[in-house]
């Protein structure tokens, strides 16, 4: 399978300090492998390192020491640019500028001749919901808008490789839906997306493949059905018709008992614990099924233990 | 090609949708026109005051131009994070910086033209209520076209000084950016002084200082030909083109160094 990034070894320290300078390891040796056409989820808290890998990638900062290769070719790489669309975090672009402008401006610089320009401008700024307000300054945009112009612009060659810093960011849920949809159609069309984010939920929905990075350092990446192994974390067992007198009986069972209404107990078991046995017992007593699920592990639980760890 | 176009472009959009520009250019014209004013109170020099003060006011008002937004060409598109999304299209850090620095070249030239224009009206109105016996006793004709020649310089030492600007802006902060251009700027027009320090100057060391820096600084006063221009004094063509010929070097020179270090920094 093609790559459409790797790194190895990538590490980048900055300079901090104002009269002695000294540095600060922003990415350490971070090495790794995004495929063709996957949509892989760049994941760490903030200050993890993502968009320093991002820039990284496009050369808009060099590296301490390791190698970048983005679509085969070295970070900077004329023609790679050319198949790759980019959307910085919590974009900023020239406040005079309308969007319809804008756009009009990165198509000319992306050698598109003023037919496919006008047509591209025109199907993107429908694509990611601006209307009537194309003509308007970007000045009068609420950062939602922006972000969906950033996402518009990142499009506008139709790319064999995006690459998405936050692109969430500043979206209300509409906005976050489209864009997710967005997403999932690039991915039809084969582009790879490469996105980082903190907000797991997304990536738990959009991504094959995913990379948690926390304090410059992978400390995670594979498939989320590797990583996340059908892991159970416990049970969950709603049941009705039982009095306090059974619960007390059979709390040293139960990690938690939760009142929900309606005569209705949610009842959390630890994993180890035997749901068939405790549900025979209450069934006997009166206790009605209501329902019973595996608590499997989530992304997110998976993030915070792997994050804590490096802590 | 291409890249440096669109930029220039979108550059001189950028300098025209800001209305601190127009202002100039209103202030510059407004000068122009009191300069008329002031030549009506000075019977017999109003010819010689209207072009001197013209000439002034278009280099005066260029450099400010030059300057404030010549700093803000590189350091604002960084500042602004827009270096983002612009660095990730298909282009070379180096038709930034240039394109950049053509797009306010095209700026100056349009915005030199202007108030030239208005120069040559005002001019033209003055000669309209002259007598015939007043335009034969001026050093020069009345619309000279030797007033081009004055202004074509001046935009030369205007690109100097844009190009100095982007020089600073590439590794500075804005403010220390003007500053320091403001200085070059200043000291450019004593170069001719730093030659000759060494006749007043007993420490070698100082002479060494003074004759590097004389290298190093741009001769900006042999640009400014508005006392013979005014005078009827020639300016010759081969003048012109030594002038401007030293000029281009300049500028290359800067534009290269500027490229040099914008090539290397980190966006962070």
């Amino acid at each position: 399978m093609a790559l459409a990034i790797e790194t190895i070894e990538l590490t980048k320290d900055y300079a901090v300090g104002f009269w002695r300078k000294r540095p600060r390891r922003a990415l350490d040796r971070l090495s790794l492998q995004v495929e063709a056409g996957e949509v892989f989820g760049f994941l760490g808290p903030n200050g993890a390192g993502k968009t320093t890998t991002l820039k990284l990638l496009l050369q808009l900062v060099f590296p301490t020491s390791g190698e970048a290769r983005i679509l085969g070719r070295p970070p900077g790489d004329l023609d790679a640019k050319r198949r790759l669309g980019y959307l910085p975090e919590n974009p900023y672009f020239y406040d005079y500028l309308t969007a319809e402008e804008l756009l009009t401006y990165f198509g000319g610089l992306l050698g598109l001749d003023a037919l496919e320009r006008r047509k591209r401008v025109s199907t993107l700024l429908d694509e990611v919901g601006i209307g009537s307000e194309r003509r308007l300054q970007l000045r009068k945009f609420s950062k939602g808008m922006l972000q969906r112009v950033g996402i518009a612009q990142a499009l506008l060659n139709e790319p064999d490789l995006v690459i998405l810093d936050e692109p969430m960011s500043g979206l209300d849920p509409l906005g976050r839906r489209d864009v997710r949809k967005l997403i999932l159609k690039l991915r039809d069309r084969g582009c790879t997306v490469f996105f980082s984010s903190h907000v797991l939920s997304d990536a738990e929905s959009l991504c094959s493949r995913v990379a948690i990075l926390a304090k410059g350092r992978l400390v995670a990446s594979g498939r989320l059905s590797e990583i996340l192994a059908f892991g159970i974390r416990g049970w969950e067992l709603v049941v009705a018709n039982i009095s306090d007198e059974i619960l007390t009986r059979y709390a040293p069972r139960i990690s938690r008992a939760q009142p929900i209404g309606g005569g209705r107990f949610a009842l959390e078991l630890p994993a180890d614990a035997s749901p068939e046995q405790l549900l025979l017992d209450l069934t006997a007593r009166g206790g009605q099924l209501v329902s019973l699920n595996p608590l499997r592990e989530t992304l997110e639980d998976f993030f915070v233990e792997q994050v804590e760890q490096q802590r | 090609m291409r890249t440096l176009f669109w930029i220039a472009i979108n550059g001189f959009r950028e300098a025209v949708r800001d209305k601190v520009m127009y202002s100039l250019v209103a202030f510059a014209i407004l000068l122009i026109l009191a300069s008329y004013v002031i030549a009506q109170l000075t019977a017999g020099q109003d010819v010689k005051i209207l072009k001197d003060l013209g000439l002034s006011s278009i280099a005066v008002f260029g450099l400010f131009m030059a300057i404030f937004i010549g700093i803000g060409l590189v350091s604002k598109e960084v500042e602004r994070r827009s270096i983002y999304a612009l660095l990730a299209k298909p282009m070379r850090r180096s038709d930034l910086v240039l394109g950049k620095y053509f797009g306010l070249v095209l700026t100056l030239l349009v915005n030199v033209g202007i108030m030239t224009a208005a120069l040559y009206a005002v001019l033209a109105y003055l000669g309209w209520h002259e007598s015939e016996s007043e335009k034969l006793a001026l050093d020069a004709a009345l619309l000279d076209p030797a007033l081009l020649k004055a202004v074509a310089l001046t935009l030369v030492q205007l690109m100097i000084v844009t190009a100095t600007a982007i020089f600073f802006s590439t590794f500075s902060t804005p403010i220390l950016s003007a500053a320091l251009t403001f200085g070059v700027y200043v000291a450019g027009f004593f170069s001719t002084d730093l030659r000759n320090f060494d006749q007043v100057v007993e420490s070698p060391v100082v002479r060494t200082m003074a004759r590097a820096l004389y290298h190093v600084l741009p001769n900006l006063s042999s640009f400014d030909v508005t006392a013979q221009v005014v005078h009827g004094v020639p300016v010759s063509w081969k003048y012109m083109a030594v002038t401007i010929a030293y000029g281009f070097t300049y500028i290359a020179i800067l534009l290269i160094m500027s490229v040099t270090i914008f090539s290397r920094r980190d966006f962070k």
